[in-house]
């Protein structure tokens, strides 16, 4: 993995993490290029959300780093070892990282656009009328402008999905991380939040998409990731993983859920 | 009613008739067409005529009996010396409510802090609050003179800031600092309980969008959690009011206390203001309560069903 630097969105390095006793995170690599959609895929318990939380660092790793575009996320090095950096740091390095969650916690007691404007807001990067503004974009984009003075209760589970997208969205952020963003979601309500995550690829975004929708990486990904016990077991284009897959582990997943 | 009606798997071999007393199914098609009626509950009725009975009687004891004295109530009931009591009471349930309000979000923070300090030393404050009578705590402070003759502040064994006790409490402030005191240590609870019950992902979207600290906190899961607060927390202010009679014990003469007083200058007089502070409770409990729905209504917004 020669890859320069500058071609590189996101890059990880020998990450671990146990919860207990229990490994879930076995020493991953994975260099990530900038402006692609990567999948990972893998049965569950295999690590996948906790290497995703792990790019934001919503998940602390035991051992190993994170860097998105050279930059080291939620730590810092000096010569002899790696140290956790003040919140206020963190914080500020995710407003550049969006993240989409499996059960969109969107914020109840906030509107539609209350809550896309949210953190913007509170980055203090633009003005309430900017932001507002913004918002009202990106709702149209997601196909939402009529609910914007809606609250999420009044929205289907795959309308407010599509708002925590807008919401990602609105830091304009260079990476976007998805976490099974269709696993919560009736069958019928997929399909319009696996739209609205394909016409955000190839903008220049780097998008990870955590997922269990076979179909869906295997048309929109360039890069599949396989993920089982905690290690990366087999990578690459899509046709290579998902069609002519090499690991056993990999065949025996696919078997089951194709 | 005891008709009873057969399928026709149940009729006996050869017995095409239905049973004795049964309805012909031509009947029953005539029944399908009318109303089902209700179910009786004739012990419902007894219970309301009994409870009716005992309260009618009771109400015309209220005109009957002279020793209520309706024209001494409505003497006392707007008189200067009871309001200026009713409102010490609002003053201190008020103050004591705010801060106490304030100093409970504190003491629940320090209790989910990491720090072992921190958690330590509230729980010690909520332990011994929790456990001492509110009078106790009252009369204690109200002889802080004899046991610390001034307080003030400063590095142990440094310089010292330091003002005579007597000077800076007024009786009013003492008792307000009493109720404060022991009302932070329930309140904390309440508080704590309302941040538990807001959903983790919560704080984790806010996290993930990089929202500062004290933002997340007073605009992401405050708000959230006072929706389970509030309820919890205007029983305490309820409770709090009922409470601040007490103070009457370190010479404040809140509403409760200008009662006992005017009632031992005006003995004839005892149940008619024994009435006028029913009454002002009453109406005070009742503001409560109304400002309680508005501001339940306001942190329930987006919480209610679908439009």
């Amino acid at each position: 993995m020669s890859t320069p630097v500058t071609d590189t969105a996101v890059e990880i390095r020998n990450a671990h993490k146990s919860f207990g006793a229990k490994k879930v995170l076995d020493g991953v690599d994975l260099t990530i290029p900038r402006g692609s959609v990567t999948a990972i895929l893998g049965p569950s318990g295999s690590g996948k959300s906790t290497l995703l939380r792990a790019i934001n660092h919503l998940e602390k790793l035991d051992e190993g780093y994170v860097r998105i575009d050279g930059e080291l996320i939620g730590v810092r090095a000096d010569r002899k070892r790696l140290h956790e950096l003040p919140e206020k740091r963190i914080l500020r390095q995710r407003q550049r990282i969006g993240f989409v969650f499996q059960n969109f916690n969107l914020f109840p007691h906030l509107t539609v656009t209350e809550n896309v404007v949210e953190a913007p807001l509170a980055a203090k990067l633009t003005t309430k009328a900017q932001a507002q503004a913004r918002a009202s974009d990106l709702l149209a984009r997601v196909g939402l402008s009529d609910k914007a003075d809606a609250y999420p209760r009044q929205l289907s589970g795959g309308q407010q999905q599509r708002v925590a997208i807008a919401r990602a969205l609105a830091l304009e952020p260079d990476i976007i991380l998805f976490d099974e963003p269709t696993s919560a979601l009736d069958p019928e309500l997929v399909g319009e939040v696996l739209q609205t995550i394909r016409t955000l690829a190839g903008g220049g975004r780097t998008l990870i998409v955590v997922t269990h929708e076979i179909a869906f990486a295997r048309e929109v990904a360039d890069h599949v990731v396989f993920l089982s016990d905690g290690v990366v077991v087999e990578q690459g284009a899509p046709e290579e993983v998902l069609d002519a897959p090499q690991n056993q582990r990999t065949r025996d997943f696919l078997s089951r859920v194709l | 009613m005891t008709t009873v009606l057969n399928r026709v798997g149940d009729a006996p071999a050869g017995s095409t008739r239905p049973a004795e007393g049964a309805l012909s199914e031509k009947e029953l098609h005539a029944l399908a067409s009318r109303g089902v009626r209700g179910l009786r509950h004739p012990w419902q009725w007894i219970a309301t005529a009994v409870v009716l009975v005992l309260g009618l009687n009771f109400a015309k004891t209220l005109f009957t009996n002279q020793a209520w004295e309706w024209d001494r109530v409505g003497h006392w009931l707007f008189s200067p010396v009871i309001i200026e009591g009713l409102w010490i009471s609002v003053q201190a349930t008020a103050i004591a409510a705010v801060v106490s309000f304030i100093g409970g979000i504190v003491v629940a923070l320090m209790r989910q802090s990491r720090n072992a300090v921190l958690t330590g030393s509230a729980w010690l404050y909520v332990w011994v609050f929790r456990s001492v009578p509110l009078i106790l705590v009252l009369i204690f402070l109200y002889n802080l003179g004899s046991l610390y003759p001034t307080i003030g502040i400063g590095i142990p064994f440094g310089p010292q800031l330091e003002v005579p006790t007597a000077t800076y409490l007024s009786d009013l402030t003492l008792g307000v600092v009493g109720l404060s005191l022991c009302e932070i240590a329930y309140s904390s609870e309440v508080v704590r309980s309302g941040l538990l019950s807001v959903d983790l992902g919560q704080h984790e979207a806010a996290k993930a969008l990089g929202i500062p600290r004290t933002r997340q906190f007073t605009r992401i899961v405050l708000p959230q959690a006072l929706r389970s607060i509030i309820p919890a927390y205007v029983n305490q202010i309820i409770g709090l009011l009922k409470a601040s009679s007490l103070l009457f014990y370190v010479s404040v003469l809140d509403l409760f206390g200008v009662v006992q007083n005017l009632g031992s200058t005006y003995p004839t007089d005892i149940i008619p203001l024994l009435v006028v502070g029913t009454i002002w409770y009453l109406a005070l409990t009742s503001a409560i309560s109304i400002v309680q729905y508005f501001v339940e209504r306001f942190y329930g917004r987006g919480l209610r069903g679908a439009r």
